[in-house]
Order: structure tokens, then sequence, then C-alpha cells
């Protein structure tokens, strides 16, 4: 009974229709990529009405698995002029699988200037004219859904910035504590915009057990693959108490943590900003240091921050916000690092194209190094209310680097370099270079290999063995985003062989079929083509896929390196 | 000899977070790891002045050594 959810926004259609067989192996970003290459012309323009938004569950979400609740959006870039898949938490995944759809296709766009929301439920979708949560930030408007719908209602929202359109704007999911996850990347919001849709909320009700072709194969495998995920130091142990910004001081020691729009490796003040920092405060003012953005996560890298009378001010506090703002825009107050990151949830734009581009302003004089209190009075004011300067600042990185005449830009496809500098770990270097998305650590974590020693140790200052370790490391996360589970599991994955094994057995007993390693990795490169094939008929050439220019004029302290890899070698990465 | 010692996450506990201390010429890390009762096992990252280095590293004096334990994130 899986079917396909089709909302045509052109003429305010709903149509459900069947699987085609090619698509039903695929889920998650298997599946948003097979769609969107198939049924988006890759010159379209990303805010017309040709482009589609794609929202699909993972192969396993609904499921009791462990960390299988994420889902997958993807669509035509506006940041990056490519294909894009984001991965999100939240509630809405599993709901959307449990009653029956495979994936949800936002297609056209509306004439007029009314705004609508999507009711999806068990029988299809209603689409109704919105009035009532315009230009409301997430947090009230997932409020709005719970008084008005249900508690239990998924929600699939933008905040202003999506609805200005804007390149830094992203998708937000209503979590288990009705707070916030996101699509974050690549300005997705704004697609959603273009269509004059508010927000997409997500009807439980009918929702009924997926059918497992093997219920106890299934929990065998679920309990032997969630052990693995509490037996690893890093998922079991590291992501509840730190969360991710433990790494804060991990880069800051390796010296590639970018601080100061990317002049140096290291910054002087990043114990206020670490993670350390980050528990010390969580426990003293009675946050939560373990949280789960999704049901049936068993790793829980997200947390509660309080501010310092107790009361709640972000969750899901991540490096790379913390990185973003604290080291490469200098704000070294992790109190005000926090708030502003509430407000990017809130107004909806991308944690880490907008720190980023904030840090290049700085370098621009826009505003001063580390003045928290103008960046908070910049998204209030300007992003939020659509100013000129909120347009000019919501336009992304290379927007306002371009704008100012810079030349030190941290983008790749446009789309901003995130928080591990690729001159002395040159791993993560070949991943921006080379990924379908545009700069982003996600697609293929080298840092893992070359700082974290996990899944063994490559130099991180030597070009030896990047491309490989990148191209492997791609080609793995490209399939497990399409299962709906956490890419955190890569942790255990790269360690403990039974951590695979059981995503394996779990697919075969979800499915009734008999995948291999082989076969998973097979659906991994198949992916990474059909995202490729699109973007170099998208103008996404060969040339696009490299660092800017200045990390080879530029050497970066400690190390003092500069970008020396080779760009043939670079090419090598698409030879599989 | 003075080494700088910085220990982070859990290593923290009940220890320190940077310490100057004085060890003799020839000390390894390894030595360094018993003296401050850290199991082997349990060290994730090891950065001498910022490059990752193996337990039997000798150290030279003035060296700043780096400990973690197994931490990720992304
Ligand atoms: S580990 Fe973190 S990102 Fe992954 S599912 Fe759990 S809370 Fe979400």
């Amino acid at each position: 009974m899986d079917k396909i959810l089709r909302v045509n926004m052109t003429d305010l259609t709903v149509k459900v229709e069947p699987v085609p067989a090619d698509w039903a192996g695929l889920g998650g970003r298997a599946l948003t990529s097979t769609i969107v290459a198939a049924e988006v012309p890759p010159t379209c323009h990303p805010l017309g009405p040709n482009n589609k938004l794609v929202f699909a569950p993972g192969l396993l979400s609904g499921t009791a698995a462990s960390n299988a609740n994420r889902f997958s959006c993807g669509s035509k870039s506006p940041l990056t002029g490519g294909i894009k898949e984001c991965s999100a938490g939240g509630t809405s995944s599993g709901l959307i699988a449990r009653l029956g759809y495979k994936a949800i296709i936002i297609e056209g766009k509306p004439a007029g200037d009314t705004w609508y929301t999507v009711v999806v439920h068990k029988d299809g979708a209603t689409i109704k004219p919105e009035t009532e949560v315009l230009r409301l930030g997430t947090f009230a408007t997932v409020q709005h859904v719970n008084e008005h719908y249900g508690e239990d209602f998924g929600v699939i929202t933008l905040g202003p910035a999506g609805e200005n359109l804007m390149a830094i704007a992203n998708i937000s999911v209503k979590d288990p504590e009705s707070k916030i996850r996101s699509f974050g990347r690549g300005g997705l919001g704004a697609v959603m915009g273009s269509k004059k849709v508010k927000m997409i909320v997500v009807n439980p009700e009918g929702g009924v057990a997926l059918r497992l072709a093997d219920p106890a194969k299934f929990k065998a495998a679920n309990q032997a693959f969630t052990k693995t995920l509490l037996d690893h130091p890093v998922s079991g142990q590291g992501l509840k108490k730190y969360g991710t910004a433990v790494l804060v001081n991990v880069l800051n020691e390796a010296g590639g943590l970018p601080t100061k729009n990317f002049t140096s490796g290291q910054c002087a003040h990043h114990d206020a900003i670490s993670g350390e920092t980050m528990y010390e405060n969580i426990v003293a003012r009675g946050g939560e240091p373990s949280h789960n953005c999704s049901p049936s996560c068993q790793i829980q890298c997200s947390q509660i921050y309080n501010d310092k009378d107790g009361n709640y001010v972000t969750s899901g506090f991540e490096y790379e916000t913390i990185w973003a703002l604290g080291a490469d825009g200098m704000v070294e107050d992790l109190d005000v690092i926090a708030e502003i990151d509430n407000v990017f949830d809130d107004i909806g734009v991308d944690s880490i194209e907008t720190p980023v581009m904030l840090a290049v302003a700085m370098e621009a004089g826009l505003l001063p190094w580390g003045d928290g209190k103008r960046i908070l009075e910049l998204l209030r004011n300007d992003i939020t209310h659509a100013t000129p300067l909120g347009r000019m600042l919501g336009g992304g990185t290379g927007h306002v680097g371009r704008a100012f005449g810079m030349t030190r830009i941290p983008v790749v496809k446009n789309q901003a370099i995130p928080a591990y500098d690729p001159r002395p770990i040159k791993g993560i270097g070949v991943t921006y270079a080379t990924t379908t998305m545009g700069a982003d650590h996600t697609a293929g974590y080298a840092i893992a290999t070359n700082i974290l020693n996990v899944g063994g140790k490559v130099d991180p200052l030597s070009n030896d063995g990047q491309v490989e370790l990148s191209r492997n490391l791609q080609i793995a996360t490209a399939a497990i985003d399409s299962t709906g589970l956490c890419l955190f599991i890569a942790f255990p994955a790269l360690d403990i062989p039974e951590c695979l094994g059981g995503v394996i057995d779990l697919l075969n007993a979800r499915y009734g079929i008999n995948l291999t390693g082989d076969d998973v990795i097979a659906l991994g490169k198949q992916v990474l083509k059909i995202e490729h094939a699109f973007n170099l008929a998208a103008g996404l050439g060969p040339e696009t896929d490299r660092l800017p220019e200045f990390f080879e004029l530029e050497a970066i302290e400690p190390h003092n390196v500069k970008w020396d890899m080779d760009q043939k070698e670079l090419a090598s990465f698409w030879n599989f | 000899m003075q080494i700088t010692v910085k220990l982070f996450a859990t290593f923290r506990q009940d220890r320190f977070k940077l310490a100057e201390q004085d060890y003799p010429e020839g000390t390894t890390i390894a030595d360094v790891l018993d003296a401050l009762a850290i199991a082997a096992p349990d060290v994730g990252m090891l950065f001498v002045n910022g490059r990752s280095a193996e337990p039997e590293r000798r150290l030279a004096s003035g060296a700043v050594l780096a400990i973690f334990p197994l931490v990720g994130g992304g």
C-alpha cells in the first residue's frame, strides 16, 4: 500500500499514485534524488514552476528501528544551482511513512498572492488557503498547529526568511518537544516559499504499523544494531554528554578550526565556546545534556540549553553553529551564541550559511567582529522584515562576498564551507570540492578518519589517500541517507562490523529481500551518479569541483599550510 | 623538563584542564598517561604541538600535549 502523494500548487490538485516499480526499493536520499533527476529539468529556475520539492522518509522510517526516523528533502537548490538533498529529524518522517507515503512531491506554483497550508492525511492531502500563521516564526507556527490541529500532528514549515524566498532559508520540522529541527542547507525554504506553501501538517490519524516481512528477524537485527550504537564510545557516550560541540576543542588542537573568516586555524577563546563549557552550563542551569531530535534515537546528540535563570534558550545546539558564530565570527559568549541559534531556528535560516555569511560581512566592515547584539538586530529586523540590507544578507555567503568585492569567500558551488579548514585537513577539502551538494561536511565526513581516529587513520596534512577516503565515505553516506538512519551511526559502523550488518539485516527483514553489503555500496554509487549527472546538465561542470582560490594563496596557522591538491587528482574522484 | 598537558572532556574530571608539569628527559606520552592514570584504551586522540602522535612518542622539553578521550561529532 505504498503510495506517492503528488501536490500540484499550480492548479491546487492532489493525486495519490502507485509507486513506480523503479522507485520501490528506494527511500530517503535515493528516492528524492531519483525523483528530482527524473522530473525536474536541470536548467529550470529553482524558484520557478518547474522545480519540485520532494520529501521522502527513509527505508526504515516509521519502524521500531533505532535512529531511523529521519527523512530527506530534495530539490534543485537556489543557492548552488545543483541538486540538493537535506536530512532532518523531527516527528514527521515516521508519521508520513505510517500513512503509507513513500514520497510527497510538491510541484508547480500558484499564480496569485495566496499562501497555503497542505494538510497531509491518510487519504491524500487538502490544500487550504493560509492566513493565520503567515509571517509568524517557526515556534509560533508549531504552537498554532498544536492548538488548532493536534499535539500529535507533524509540522514542516517556513519562517519569514522562507516566505521572503531567501537563499539562506531552511525548512523547519517539529521535533518531539515541539521545538525545531531543520532541512538546513541549500535554501530549500525558498523553494517551498516560491510554491506559496507556508506549512505542511501531517495528520497521524489512520497511520498503521508498518508491515515487516520477518518481524522476529527484524527485532533481533534491531537489538544487535542498537547494541553497537550503545557500545561505541562516540555514539554511546561522547555525543550524549557533550553533543557535537565537543569538536570545538578537538579542531582547535588540530589547527583546523577556521577562525575570523578562515584566517587562522586556532581560536584564542576556544574553551569558552567548547562542548565542555556547554555541558557545564547545561548541568548548572537545569537543562538536559542528552535529548533526541526524533523518536527512537539512541544516540541523543541533541540537548536543551538554558540561560542563567534556567529558562529555555535553544536545543540541537550544534558544533557547526557554535563554530561559525563563536570562532569564525568571533562571538565569545556561549549564551549569546545560544540566543542567536534560537533566532536562526525561529526565522528559519540555515545555521551554517547564515553565520559564515555574517563573518564575511564582518570582514567587509558591515558590522564589528563578534558583535552578537548587532547580529541579533540584523536577524530580527533586516532579515525578518526583508529590508534591502536583509535581502542582500539573505542571499548568502557568496552573495555578500561579491557585494563587497572580497576575495576570501569560503564557498564551494556558492554554498558556505562549514567548520573544518580544508588546508590542514585535506580529506574534508576533497569532500567540499567534489560532493554534489556544494560545500557540505556531512556528505563525506573525512574528519572521522583524518582527525578522530574512527575508521582508521589517514594523515590530515598529506594529500595521500584523501580522494579514496572521501569517495568511500561519500558512497556510504549516500546509502545511509537513504535508510532514514541518522548519519551518526557511521561512528560505530566504521569500527564495529555488526553495525552495518545490523542495518542490512533490518532492511532485509523489513522488505523480505536479500541485500548484501555490496548492494548497499551499489546503491550509494547509483545515488551519487544520478546527482552528478543532474549537476552536469545544470551547468555545474568539473571546473566547479574545486575550492576557492584563496585556499591556494593563503597559508593557515598553526601548520602554515595551503591547499595544494592537484585538480586532476581531485577529478579522479568520479572514477567509479 | 617542562611539558604542558591539556586534558579534555571526561579526562578533566578529578584532574585538570591545563597544567605545566615536570617530567624527566626521555618521557614518552605513554609515561604521561600512566602518571595521570589514564588507561590507553580510553584515549581517542593525542596531539603534540597540534600534530597527531602515538603513545610511544618521546616528548621534547616545552612540548604541548593534548589528550582526548574517544569523542566525535559532525
Ligand atoms: S544522534 Fe542527534 S541528530 Fe542523530 S537522530 Fe539522535 S538527536 Fe538526531
